[in-house]
């Protein structure tokens, strides 16, 4: 297929299709290497799954000494410390984007803007071990506190409520959110800097405030690529494994006590392989499995939203 | 324009996932350590110097042990290197099934069914150290704590909830006991100490304890969880009224107290290498020299005390491989053993030693 033919000065032609093939390859190597880990995953957890049957996403009990497993507590800990994840990072990671590329004074957006990017390269071994040795005891009186002040309170007081435990669904998802924000951060100040400099001046020249500006020039505007980047943000919430094992405090459970300990899927996986054999071994794999699944729904109904956005965006 | 800019957009993804990729790769590599006798020429007298690398991995309960003989031994035997990358007893066996390392470290016996699965056919145990369990707490400046095997298991399953209940009080007449409430750690990994200290419970407090023993256990919610002994070990150190099980190493070098237990004599033993040493004196290895020391016979035994293997192929296929690891085993074995006290671990009695000696002989070099 790449060889190319000589009898014409075919030089751009030949240079056309060995690029072609060249990216086709690279292409298909990613889709190739997607399907060759979902089946050799899938073949290697087939043991669970035959052994619990659909058990395996509806039972919440995960207890590998006695052969029961259950990937339910594990579905609802991800989803859970996920949410809260976003719930925090989301709104911290606009408004820092929106202060560097609105607010700040020109000088001192470059450094900020280092900044942010380099937290999204620490390590997460590093922000688990932060929320293990520092916040979680700090956070474990503060919990107490809220926990005594909403009692009673309906929902808040459930959400809240007792035992409290430094290592929780909470402390995961506080810690998911710093590792998150700086991502978000990132790419959502590159969407708001290719807001044209026209719409904004126009709207200030109509007599918009800097929030009114912001609010009718910049977020049109980057709406899908700040979906994006949200969508992002969670797929690396939701695959995050050190850090969410070492603070989540490992109890397979479904509570809406935000304050207990919880346990996720990927967390689980890094507990729980080294010592795990037979059918342990399977369902962990298996756990991955479900993982895999989860994220890909998510990335999909992701897609279809930003779809939705540009065409309506684009329609206007 | 606005095509332009979602158009771009995957490559600044492309990028920022590297560079994630790349941050979690520096973070994640885990280098293990190995230290290098460089005055080694003195040992040069040997007619046949032995090469090579073994790679190895399983049980980080004795890990710092092994790390500790594998440092001696380069002193001996320059020339060879030997890798235990620890990982888990379970990881240990699967690697060990799957003919990935040369030996294994294992502080749990081979399942009956999985045996057939091992690649290499037959294999044998050889047992090389103990170490006790403690049951390390921090209540402030009550030392001495005594602790039997039904009360330990009614707090280790939040039955007991305060330090001065009546059962603790009763163990301990002398001690002012404070009403601080317990908090109970364990470990959050699956782990080989958590099935020592759990099939301990069952077999000392039959009836009281009720959660199935294993490597991970269905522990109530309201327990702490901790990575690694010494990550219990840091959660019993920073939180006031906490109670877990902790190797006794971990325990000593993380400066905790921890509690004498009731063994099978109705003594109240205190976790140390000589009560761990002395609970093997009172048991009889199995032919295969698998054996169960947990809540053994004898005044001194110390009850939570755990055994651990190193699993080796009894059919070897490599010459020169085979050669090292019988050496090696019989250095750990001989030479080794007196390191061990000194890092927390206890020594096998002689007569357990000279049968894991003469196990090594079942070792067919091909």
């Amino acid at each position: 297929m790449t060889t190319a033919s000589s009898f014409r000065p075919a030089k751009p032609a030949r240079a056309d299709r060995a690029f072609r093939a060249v990216t086709l390859v690279s292409g298909l190597t990613v889709l190739v290497v997607l399907v060759l880990i979902v089946v050799s995953t899938t073949r290697e957890a087939m043991p669970a799954f035959r052994e619990e049957g659909l058990g395996f996403l509806t039972s919440d009990r995960w207890a590998p000494n006695v052969d029961a497993f259950g990937a339910l507590p594990f579905i609802y800990g991800t989803l859970t410390i996920s949410a809260i994840a976003l719930l925090i990072a989301v709104p911290v990671s606009i408004g820092i984007a929106l202060f560097l590329s609105e607010v700040a004074p020109r000088w001192l957006r470059r450094p900020v803007s280092y900044a942010v990017d380099l937290l999204a390269a620490v390590p997460s071994v590093v922000f688990g071990l932060w929320g293990l040795l520092v916040l979680a005891p700090a956070l474990t009186g503060v919990y107490g506190s809220i926990s005594r002040a909403t009692d009673g309170v309906p929902v808040v007081g459930t959400l809240f409520g007792p035992p409290v435990n430094g290592k929780s669904y909470f402390t995961a998802g506080i810690v998911l959110a710093m590792m998150i924000s700086p991502i978000i951060t990132s790419l959502v100040r590159e969407v708001f800097d290719t807001v044209p400099r026209a719409q904004k001046e126009a709207a200030l020249a109509l007599g918009a405030t800097r929030w009114e500006m912001i609010r009718q020039a910049v977020f049109p505007h980057s709406r899908a690529g700040m979906v994006g980047a949200v969508m992002l943000g969670l797929g690396r919430a939701m695959g995050e494994t050190i850090a969410a094992a070492l603070v989540i405090g490992s109890s397979p459970q479904i509570t809406a006590r935000l304050f207990g300990a919880g346990d996720a899927m990927a967390a689980v996986i890094a507990n729980q392989f080294g010592e795990a054999g037979g059918t342990h071994r399977s369902a962990l794999i298996g756990l991955g499995v479900v993982l895999f699944g989860v994220t890909v729904l998510v990335n999909v109904a992701a897609q279809t939203v930003v779809r939705r956005l540009s065409a309506v965006e684009s329609g206007r | 324009m606005k095509r332009s800019r979602s158009r771009s957009q995957p490559v600044l993804l492309t990028t920022l996932l590297l560079a994630v990729l790349l941050a979690a790769c520096v973070g994640g590599d885990e280098s293990s350590s190995s230290s290098g006798g460089t005055e080694a020429s003195t040992v040069t007298t040997r007619a046949t110097r032995l090469s090579g690398t073994l790679n190895a991995s399983g049980a980080t309960f004795p890990q710092a042990f092994y790390e500790e003989v594998i440092a001696g031994y380069k002193e001996a035997e320059p020339e060879v290197t030997i890798n235990y990358s620890g990982g888990g007893s379970g990881k240990g066996r699967q690697e060990m099934q799957d003919m990935v390392v040369d030996f294994a470290g294992s502080d749990g016996l081979v399942k009956p069914e999985d045996v057939a699965k091992f690649k290499g056919g037959e294999f044998l145990y050889v047992p090389t150290i103990t170490a006790p369990i403690t049951v390390s707490y921090n209540l402030g400046d009550v030392e001495d704590l005594k602790l039997d095997a039904p009360t330990t298991a009614k707090i280790f399953q939040r039955e007991i909830k305060q330090w001065d209940d009546a059962a603790v009080k009763a163990l301990n007449p002398g001690l002012k006991l404070p009403a601080t409430p317990i908090t109970v750690v364990r470990r959050a990994d699956g782990s080989g100490t958590t099935e020592n200290f759990t099939r301990y419970l069952a077999a000392a407090a039959p009836g009281v304890w009720k959660l199935a023993p294993g490597s991970t256990v269905e522990w109530p919610a309201d327990t702490q969880g901790g990575n690694g002994n010494t990550g219990v070990a840091q959660a019993v150190k920073s939180a006031a009224g906490a109670i877990g099980y902790v190797d006794l190493s971990d325990a000593q070098a993380g400066g905790l107290k921890f509690a004498a237990l009731k063994n099978k004599a109705g003594k109240f033993v205190k976790a140390t290498v000589g009560g761990a040493t002395a609970a093997l004196e009172g048991v009889t290895p199995n032919a295969d020299l698998s054996y169960n020391p947990l809540d053994a016979a004898g005044e001194k035994a110390y009850p939570i005390t755990a055994p651990t293997w190193i699993l080796v192929y009894k059919n070897q296929t490599d010459r020169a491989k085979a050669d090292t690891i019988r050496s090696f085993l019989t250095y750990l074995l001989e030479d080794g053993q007196k390191v061990a006290p000194e890092i927390g671990y206890a020594p096998l009695p002689a007569s357990f030693r000279d049968k894991a000696l003469a196990q090594l002989d079942n070792i067919v070099l091909p």
